[in-house]
């Protein structure tokens, strides 16, 4: 069973098995493994990164780039599961220069969502705050604690006072997450959205690697 | 950085409560901000002094510590809102006694971006610098930019994006300027969390500032340039 504080700080170790090693964020662990076990993509092995890079953009492509040179003598082919996550163009750059392929998009709420329907929604929904699955379950590691809103919520109305809505993205159907989503969206003060993706393209690229 | 005894702010020579300040800065401290400055005010020191000497000096700490990853978001948004508490008594005495300005800065997030936290710190420290500073707040379109620089007359326009899908929106921005002829009339600075210097330099803006303070460290160079090349004329 994985542990998501653990996915949070550590990641997750590959197992060795299969010629396809998929490097993704820890944040996706759980749907991938999920994809991987209602497809049977058996011959794809997972390695996750911490998934609490995501709180220092900065440091993503360099963490990616050691763990591909790391990999890469084992498996014959290895597809980053990271979107471009606020590394400003410099993930697909590296990847490109690895000669490895990554996820479309800006970002897990597009791919989830559907990289063209995210985009197309992007005008009208830029006051949108997103959490996804992991997310919701990981609000206080991922939001409230590095925001310093548990030391001091003064400090909500800075930093999300522009925003207007939390989008909780569901990608399996829990009642136990829809409730503490409505609480995270409670907490932030924003108006609280429910909308179901399921794996989105997540589940359309994995499909086209395997 | 703060000590658990209890310090009487009043009771410390001005050089001590300069380093109170900064310590007071860096705890976020806003009310005690506010009365240190009351305390330099009634000692007669000049508002440009305590804002340079004290504030800026304070966030300048701020600002390396939160560089090098010692201070995190939250810690410098206490630390900015203590100094706004300062900046909201210095700055009509500012107006007042005729402080020197440094140059005129107009500021914004780019069209589709909220993120303002960057941009507000930004603002702040030009102020501080010595910057007027007009904030055109988020979500500008370029039509916004172009009236306000159009209006304003600034020396530099400042650009500010958090995310990767809307950092592009700085160069729909550039290249109506350049469109239009203006684009050399002003210094081109941007910022935020995904960008770096190859995108700053692609879009064709004079810099990208990974921070406030080389933000107001740059801007100051090219006041500097602006200067000496007007000299030269």
């Amino acid at each position: 069973m994985l542990n998501d504080e653990t996915l949070t700080n550590e990641g997750l170790a590959a197992s060795g098995a299969g010629p396809i090693l998929l490097l993704a964020c820890g944040a996706l662990a759980h749907e991938v493994l999920a994809l991987k076990r209602i497809n049977g993509w058996d011959h794809m092995d997972l390695t996750c990164l911490p998934a609490k890079l995501h709180l220092y953009p900065d440091k993503i492509t360099e963490a990616v780039e050691e763990a591909v040179k790391k990999h890469r003598e084992k498996y014959e082919q290895i597809f980053v599961l990271y979107a471009d996550c606020g590394t400003g163009g410099l993930l697909e750059a590296k990847c490109e220069e690895l000669g490895v392929d990554m996820l479309q998009g800006p970002h897990c709420y597009s791919f989830f969502q559907g990289v063209e329907d995210f985009g197309s929604k992007i005008d009208d929904e830029f006051t949108s705050f997103y959490l996804t699955d992991f997310l919701v379950k990981q609000f206080d590691a991922f939001v409230w604690r590095p925001m310093g809103l548990d030391k001091h919520p003064e400090l909500r109305d800075m930093i999300f006072g522009n925003y207007t809505q939390l989008v909780y993205q569901a990608q399996t159907k829990d009642p136990k997450l829809v409730e503490k989503a409505k609480e995270c969206a409670d907490r932030l003060g924003l108006e609280y959205v429910y909308r179901f993706t399921g794996y989105g393209d997540l589940e359309r690229e994995m499909a086209s690697k395997a | 950085m703060s000590d658990e005894e209890d310090i009487i702010l009043a009771d410390l020579p001005d050089d001590e409560l300069v380093q109170q300040m900064f310590d007071d800065l860096y705890d976020g401290l806003k009310e005690e901000i506010e009365e240190a400055v009351h305390i330099l005010l009634g000692r007669d020191w000049e508002p440009y002094r305590i804002l340079t000497e004290a504030l800026v000096g304070g966030m300048t700490i701020v600002g390396h510590d939160f560089r090098d990853g010692i201070l995190f978001v939250p810690e410098v948004l206490l630390a900015a809102n203590a100094m706004k508490g300062g900046m909201f008594i210095l700055k009509p005495l500012l107006a007042e006694t005729g402080a020197p300005q440094v140059g005129k800065m107009v500021i914004g997030t780019v069209k589709g971006d909220i993120h303002d936290i960057g941009k507000n710190l930004v603002g702040m420290m030009m102020e501080g610098a010595g910057f007027e500073v007009i904030d055109l707040g988020i979500n500008n379109a370029v039509e916004a930019y172009l009236e306000a620089i159009e209006n304003e007359k600034p020396d530099i326009l400042g650009m500010s994006a958090l995310l990767t899908t809307t950092m592009p929106y700085m160069k729909v921005v550039i290249d109506t300027m350049v469109e239009k002829g203006i684009r050399d009339d002003y210094t081109i600075l941007v910022g935020g969390a995904p960008l770096n210097e190859e995108f700053g330099k692609a879009i064709g803006a004079d810099a990208y500032c990974r921070d406030a303070a080389v933000a107001v460290e740059t801007a100051k160079t090219f006041m500097a340039r602006k200067h000496n090349q007007q000299a030269a004329h």
